[in-house]
């Protein structure tokens, strides 16, 4: 039993959820009344728009690309969440579905010509940024109501935040990590010359992933539009850097397809935290997104140990 | 190599770099024409002046792009936010700190670079989340060490940074020539050509002897103090520094680098395409300023001129 506990593969499985305790604990410390149904909510709601654009980011990640482009894509949903969809549905639905489109599309550019994903994505957060400009120029516009009232939903006895972002988690575990097409998938970006030997499509699984990382982006978007009720074309633009670090955070390496979903929205919430946690601490909000940088670096120096003791 | 090169038998135009150079003149051509001739030489000294800061960081960023398929440094934004306040808040509009605040911002660049090597070495990630992570700190230490306010340059600074010698601005002179120094480092010296090695092979680049530890601390390291020196210029030259003056600096410094005609898969750099394509990203702007598009179709348009550019120019294998 102590052996297993010990063994470095399950201390690195274990480091996502350790992180976010070592947070939480002293947050419940100082302020027990966090502990409430209401304070969890409060500080865990604008955690379920991130966590979906973290879990997109790791989908691209995943067949070892990366996405630059996250944070403004999902600026772009919310601002058609609050403009067309409100307004004319079915022409709001119909430019969802393109921008999923183009998503999948960008996947199928970067694999037939061979492409550096992170300046297609470089070039592509300006197109999606420059949309959202055209067509919200200054904030505002007003989230449909029933997206709204999905994002203010009052769970009995658990949070609405906790269960979304288990949800989530568990959804695309099982869709990722335990379906057969999912381990074709991620193969795709640990060995994708086995995978293309193997009789797969790596075109295809290319153009799945990104199609996927579009969706989950449109819903990240989407719960943004529907916890803000207004948009902004710049809403959402750190949202880019907040999702690679989520990812990592979270268990996935940069390489090799390896990556843990559930671990992805446990880093999130964790990122989402050292705000929070800042403040009950009475540190000046200056250092929010240093605190951040802080937490990626212990864990992966964490990890880095962990690693160490395994190889030696 | 270039993708361009088997259509032409002249090899002028199998340099990479002359592709960036008529895209710029193209642009530069219909901006003038559609405005009917005015303005014409303004808009060069614009793209001038304006371009001496992409190819200060472009160079930092093509030293780090060129030593391998991974490697890029995602601290310039808030590298050059830090060393702009540090040179402002040190030089505290005292013309006589100048030397001081100058030096001041160049150590905090160096030091971001270091940092950045550190993590990559010590904590074996790979460059992007280190240099991301990295910067993470440094933006928060540019907050909380500006306070948000705004230092004017001291005046002789100021006028340094915005001077022109006959028309042309002293600093893209100066530039032009730093641009040749270090064109000759990297392709005349045992560093530059290390660079080139380890971005070709690495270990094959270590078994010939070369000290790729080394070789990838310096290249860091230079990416740094370029940020931090053009963190200095880019304060004086607009007056002031602020937080989010390096934004824009995370996609222009990797754009000019690819369009330039560096591969993005290492092993290949091209100095004098930074030069092209800066202007040449400078003078789409204005271009589109002229024919009087928007904030937002001007974004649209330089997003898919850098991916229609990468996608001629791409489809590079990394050369093992």
């Amino acid at each position: 039993m102590l052996a297993t506990l010990t063994s470095p593969r399950f201390l690195r499985s274990a480091l996502p959820a350790v992180s976010l305790v070592m947070i939480l604990l002293p947050i419940f410390y100082i302020q027990p009344r966090t502990m409430s149904y209401f304070g969890l909510n409060l500080l865990l709601n604008l955690a379920i728009p991130i966590a979906l654009a973290t879990i997109a980011q790791m989908f691209i990640l995943c067949v070892n690309d990366l996405d630059l482009s996250v944070g403004s894509y999902v600026s772009l949903i919310a601002c058609i969440g609050a403009t067309w969809l409100n307004d004319t549905p079915l022409l709001g639905v119909a430019a969802l579905a393109g921008c999923i489109l183009v998503y999948a599309l960008l996947g199928a550019l970067i694999h037939l010509r061979n492409l550096p994903s992170i300046v297609v994505t470089l070039g592509m957060s300006f197109v999606w940024l420059g949309l959202a400009v055209l067509l919200l120029p200054t904030p505002g516009g007003k989230a449909p109501v029933w997206i709204h009232a999905v994002m203010s939903f009052k769970m009995p006895l658990v949070p609405f935040p906790i269960v979304a972002a288990l949800v989530i988690g568990l959804v695309v575990h099982f869709g990722l990590m335990r379906s057969s097409y999912g381990a074709v998938l991620r193969g795709s970006g640990g060995n994708p010359r086995a995978v293309a030997r193997a009789g797969w499509s790596l075109l295809r699984t290319k153009v799945t992933m990104f199609g996927l990382a579009g969706f989950f982006g449109m819903l990240s978007g989407l719960s943004l539009v529907g916890l803000t009720t207004s948009a902004d074309a710049n809403i959402a633009l750190r949202y880019t850097l907040l999702s690679i670090a989520g990812v990592i955070l979270g268990g996935g390496e940069f390489v090799g397809g390896r990556v843990s979903p559930i671990g992805a929205v446990l880093g999130t919430m964790t990122l989402v935290l050292a705000g929070s946690f800042l403040s009950f601490m009475r540190i000046s909000p200056d250092w929010q997104i240093g605190a951040q940088g802080a937490i990626l670096i212990i864990v992966l120096a964490l990890r880095a140990v962990i690693n160490r003791r395994e190889r030696s | 190599m270039t993708g361009f090169s088997a259509a032409s038998p002249r090899a002028l135009l199998e340099k990479a770099w002359i592709w960036s150079f008529l895209g710029a003149f193209s642009v530069w051509l219909a901006a003038v024409i559609f405005a009917s001739g005015q303005g014409a030489a303004e808009m060069l000294v614009a793209a001038l002046s304006f371009s001496t800061f992409f190819v200060i960081v472009g160079i930092g960023q093509m030293f780090v792009i060129t030593t391998g398929p991974g490697n890029v440094d995602l601290s310039i934004p808030a590298n050059i936010a830090l060393s702009g306040a540090v040179a402002m808040k040190i030089m505290a509009t005292d013309n006589s700190m100048i030397a001081v605040g100058l030096i001041a911002a160049l150590a905090a660049g160096t030091g971001v670079g270091m940092f950045n090597y550190a993590l990559i070495r010590i904590l074996r990630i790979p460059p992007i989340i280190a240099t991301l992570s990295a910067s993470f700190l440094v933006q928060s230490c540019a907050i909380a060490y500006g306070r948000g306010l705004r230092i004017k340059p001291p005046p002789v600074f100021a006028d340094f940074t915005t001077a022109t010698l006959m028309g042309v601005p002293v600093l893209a002179i100066i530039a032009v020539i730093f641009a040749i120094v270090m064109g000759v480092v990297l392709n005349r010296t045992f560093y530059g050509r290390s660079v080139i090695a380890v971005g070709q092979n690495m270990r094959a680049a270590w078994l010939a002897g070369v000290n790729v530890g080394l070789t990838r601390f310096l290249v860091y390291t230079l990416s740094g103090l370029f940020a931090g020196l053009c963190g200095a210029l880019l304060a004086g030259f607009s007056g002031g520094a602020s937080l989010n003056m390096g934004e824009e600096y995370l996609l222009a410094s990797i754009a000019v680098v690819v369009i330039g005609g560096t591969s993005v898969a290492g092993g290949k750099a091209n100095v004098p395409g930074i030069w092209g394509a800066a202007m040449f990203l400078f003078l789409l702007l204005t271009m589109l300023n002229t024919f009087g598009a928007g904030a937002g179709v001007r974004l649209v348009m330089t997003g898919l001129i850098i991916i229609a550019v990468i996608t001629v120019a791409g489809g590079d294998k990394p050369v093992r």
